[in-house]
């Protein structure tokens, strides 16, 4: 369960906001909305443990993360809004040092299967990343959770550039994580697809 | 977490980023130009004097190697800050010291070592030999991880900022200085004939102090640039 409590966030001089309060448990999905500049990225990112909180805490599974360190990264995969992906290497060679970075080492095999789920044929797979477009690029970023067994997944708008199809199948991939237990916070201007039970929506006015 | 996830975290950096400098060779060959070019410009400039040029040669051979190593810093972290990855390197499951470790020492092969192996070559340039052509590779060796460890430090703290380039080297030159003192004068006094063994010995303390301290300011200053 990740719990926000009482978190304050300000950028500058500007008050994101105050006093906010939510939980999520698991198998459910925290869409964050709002407009521009509301703070939903910095919000994501106090999440993560990349932006500490200026005030209040965030909780998992009751244990402040800022104590747990190492221990919550070991929890989560986190897609942020940059695609972290080097433009010299391939899709396949991107996807497999992004997993070994985050310690969930995967095969050649297993790094084939996940971009082909997402869409990516296997000609794509041995191309530079330069070469790809845009959508393509965020659908090797997004190959990762194919992969990842981790229980908490914080993706920043994730559906940024995607085609229909490519949203349907990262939104049928966050049915599953969801319906094994585990939980998300999805940043998000679209509409998410999932049951209505397991949404939650946090609307952040900025 | 295990001391195999460790290593493997940083191996994984390290074939990485050498996989990296392969792709875009012209990148990781131009500080080793860059030294070649400048340590020849010397002689030409100086006059081909024998006993002058084995005077200079020393201190003309680490100043260079220095720049080069300066040349070579913007490119440890800003491309994957610049890409995210780095966002991704300090979520990871380890100590994120661990981790530039592994970056740094990326660095040192790519630009350290080659300025080491290519060393006795423009030695010979400045007429030295023997012993003190020697004490030359190893005070290289021992001085440039220090150079990229120093390093380091500087470019994480310049990152995302705007003409980073020039602060870093005013930032990172000053501290530069004793190894520059300790590796040309381990050479000078190995041709002065009294040997160069207590500065290469500084050399090395200055390696184990900085392998202590270099990697957990640069995490610091990491986490820093990404708030």
């Amino acid at each position: 369960m990740l719990q926000a409590v009482a978190l304050h966030c300000s950028r500058g001089e500007r008050r994101l906001f105050t006093d906010l309060n939510v939980k999520v448990e698991r198998g459910s999905l925290l869409a964050v909305v709002g407009e521009n500049g509301s703070g939903k990225t910095s919000l994501l990112r106090i999440f993560s443990s990349l932006l500490p909180p200026e005030q209040g805490s965030v909780l998992w599974e009751g244990q402040d993360i800022q104590q747990l360190k190492e221990l919550y990264s070991a929890e989560l995969t986190y897609i942020g809004h940059l695609n972290a992906i080097k433009d010299d290497l391939t899709p396949l060679e991107n996807l497999m040092s992004a997993m070994s970075l985050t310690g969930e080492s995967c095969s050649h095999n297993g790094a084939k299967e996940a971009l082909e789920a997402i869409g990516l044929k296997r000609p794509i797979h041995h191309l530079p990343s330069k070469v790809l477009s845009q959508g393509q690029k965020r659908r090797v970023a997004l190959a990762r959770l194919w992969l990842s067994t981790r229980p908490l997944w914080l993706l920043d708008e994730p559906f940024t550039s995607l085609d229909t199809a490519a949203t349907g199948v990262v939104t049928q991939r966050l049915h599953t994580h969801l319906q094994r237990g585990g939980l998300a916070v999805v940043v998000t201007h679209q509409e998410v697809a999932l049951p209505a039970e397991t949404i939650q929506r946090l609307r952040l006015t900025g | 977490m295990s001391g195999s996830n460790m290593w493997e975290a940083v191996s994984g950096i390290v074939r990485r980023d050498l996989l990296l400098a392969m792709r875009r060779r012209s990148d990781a060959a131009m500080s080793v130009f860059f030294l070649v070019i400048v340590v020849s410009l010397f002689p030409l400039g100086v006059g081909p004097e024998p006993a002058v040029l084995r005077i200079i040669g020393p201190g003309v051979l680490w100043v260079a190697a220095l720049l080069a190593c300066l040349l070579s810093l913007g490119r440890v972290f800003t491309a994957d800050y610049l890409d995210g990855v780095l966002e991704q390197m300090v979520l990871i499951p380890q100590p994120l010291a661990i981790l530039v470790v592994g970056k740094i020492l990326a660095h040192w092969l790519i630009s350290g070592l080659p300025v080491v192996l290519l060393s006795p070559l423009l030695g010979l340039q400045f007429g030295l030999s023997g012993e003190p052509l020697g004490v030359l590779v190893m005070s290289l060796l021992l001085g440039t991880p220090t150079l990229s460890m120093i390093g380091a430090i500087g470019a994480a703290l310049v990152l995302g900022v705007r003409g980073s380039g020039l602060l870093v080297a005013l930032l990172v030159l000053p501290l530069y200085v004793p190894i520059l003192i300790f590796g040309a004068g381990a050479v000078t006094s190995s041709m002065a004939g009294i040997g160069g063994e207590a500065n290469l010995s500084l050399l090395g303390a200055c390696l184990v102090l900085s392998l202590f301290l270099a990697p957990w300011a640069t995490a610091a200053a990491l986490r820093i640039a990404l708030e």
